[in-house]
């Protein structure tokens, strides 16, 4: 009976979770149609989450191209198919690996810190003291911050494509000895636009997934200290979840 | 004697429009009722003050009156117009006329100190350079000089609550709340929070609510009194009346008893059980 009922409160969770961001996509999609939009805001936020993110996603992406050239390496050298290597790094880190990391990255520093903030700020009364400084929290608070990890989400991927690639270049070509001219023709002979687009999509997609839960989680946080740590780590648990479950449909969607 | 709604010695008749009329207010939270039919009017120029035990209900009522929770019924007449039935844009709008100062000041962490004091006039596109002046104007007035560069943690509890004043009264509203004004003060800072809000009343005329269980507080910043209890105002009296009135439950309420008519703990057991167990 214990059973059933954990089944039931988790499945009652999920609904309800799923209904809060839901609404906060729905509200934020309204208040884009009108006035004011706080550009200041989204500027600051779109520092914070694409700048302040560079390092992070910069070194994810170089190690991830590094490994995958190395690995690809490894097995096609079982068949002497070695000048594919470039190929499959491109190809994976622009189609799957570049969008993905990039989220999964930003969902641990952006989606945490924007429950954090949010959170703190409605437990404080902060949220509220905006309601009574006639300025609606949820255009200056929520709209900002999930239309900014929109937007530079895809312009991170770019950059983790790019770097993916190099790393996998210099691992290919400075120390498996493979030919760089070889290397960078098979990646852009096979490559075609489709490819990039598709995964600057998913990037986009994954960006507002971040930015929903990130701010449905804070701005509806109850409870104290313990309701912001409860609601920062919702949101990288379901940020990082939505990413990799939503991915299967995005790719089956994009390439089926 | 005080007419339990109005506020008004019994006989007179006023013609005025009360600038806030709270009307059946009903509030509920899982089941439990919290506030139940509350009928209070504060007159423009009037300052109210709302007291009662913790936990009966002080900060609900200001919330809902300020749209920050929605009741379950009743009516929230501000100058003639029911805010309940606002757009949301429209009560954004009638917000411009208000100041709230929150218990814990609220003072956003991210903007500096002259930001928060000026961050009403920032959001109506006042320029910078005046803002900030205005800013440091209120800031003065509060008797806080050079914390406008500062951030809010860098601030003590007591300039926090100043700055909270402060940013409270720069767009220069003409209704002002205030949530537990003193608590968590020393009593100098108490009093001097106390003088600047009996300043603010007596020099600008703002119709002013607050609510606080400093009894200290609600006497000297207040005209009227009002007791919150059992989610009903019981009674309403003039401040300089709150010691020598004989309401048993008032009484109770000032003289700090546990036991008497106000039931402490109206979801548990009787305070009696609890204090002689």
């Amino acid at each position: 009976m214990k059973f059933l009922t954990s089944i039931g409160t988790a499945v009652e969770t999920i609904f309800n979770h799923t209904g809060l961001y839901t609404l906060t996509l729905m509200q934020l999609l309204r208040k884009l149609g009108s006035p004011p939009w706080y550009a200041r805001q989204l500027l600051a936020q779109a520092e914070e989450v694409g700048v302040q993110s560079l390092p992070v996603v910069l070194l994810t992406a170089l190690f991830t191209g590094m490994v995958l050239a190395l690995q690809s390496y490894i097995v096609f050298h079982r068949f002497a198919a070695e000048s594919l290597t470039g190929l499959v790094v491109s190809m994976s880190l622009v189609r799957e690996l570049g969008p993905v990391l990039v989220g999964l990255m930003v969902a641990g520093r952006v989606g945490a810190s924007f429950a954090a903030e949010l959170g703190t700020m409605r437990v404080t009364e902060q949220i509220d003291a905006l309601w009574t400084l006639s300025t609606d929290p949820f255009r200056y608070l929520v709209t900002p911050r999930v239309l900014a990890v929109t937007l530079m989400l895809p312009l991170l991927a770019v950059i983790a494509d790019y770097i993916g690639i190099y790393g996998g270049y210099a691992i290919s070509v400075y120390v498996l000895d493979q030919n760089p001219v070889v290397y960078i023709e098979n990646t852009t002979i096979y490559m075609e636009l489709e490819d990039f687009y598709s995964g600057l999509i998913k990037a986009a997609f994954f960006g507002m997934l971040i930015g929903v839960i990130g701010c449905t989680e804070g701005f509806n946080c109850k409870g104290g200290a313990a309701g912001v740590g409860s609601a920062t780590t919702r949101a990288v648990v379901i940020s990082c979840m939505s990413i990799l479950v939503s991915d299967y449909f995005l790719t089956a969607w994009l390439f089926g | 004697m005080i007419d339990r709604v109005s506020g008004k010695e019994s006989g007179e008749v006023g013609n005025d429009t009360p600038r806030i009329s709270i009307r059946g207010l009903c509030k509920r939270f899982n089941g439990n009722t919290v506030l139940e039919d509350v009928n209070l009017d504060i007159m423009p120029g009037q300052s109210t003050t709302v007291i009662g035990m913790s936990g009966t209900g002080k900060s609900v009522l200001i919330k809902c009156v300020l749209g920050l929770l929605r009741p379950d019924a009743g009516e929230i007449l501000v100058d003639g117009e029911n805010w309940l039935t606002l757009a949301e844009h429209e009560h954004l709008e009638r917000m411009k006329r208000v100041g709230m100062l929150f218990q814990g000041a609220a003072l956003f962490d991210s903007l500096k100190v002259w930001e928060n004091v000026a961050f009403a006039l920032l959001r109506r596109k006042v320029g910078r350079k005046q803002a900030r002046e205005r800013a440091h104007e209120v800031l003065e007035w509060v008797g806080l000089h050079d914390v406008g560069e500062l951030m809010p943690a860098e601030l003590s509890g007591g300039m926090a609550k100043r700055v909270g004043l402060a940013r409270t009264i720069c767009h220069k509203p003409d209704i002002v709340f205030f949530d537990e004004p003193t608590t968590g003060l020393d009593p100098i800072m108490s009093d001097v929070i106390n003088r600047l809000i009996v300043r603010l009343h007596k020099g600008s005329g703002t119709t002013m609510l607050s609510i606080t269980h400093d009894l200290k507080s609600a006497e000297m910043i207040s005209d009227h009194i009002a007791l919150l209890c059992h989610g009903q105002i019981h009674r309403i009296i003039p401040a300089n009346e709150l010691t020598s009135d004989k309401d048993p439950m008032l009484r109770q309420f000032v003289e700090g008893r546990a036991t008497g008519p106000i039931n402490c703990s109206p979801w548990g057991k009787k305070i009696e059980e609890v204090i002689d167990r």
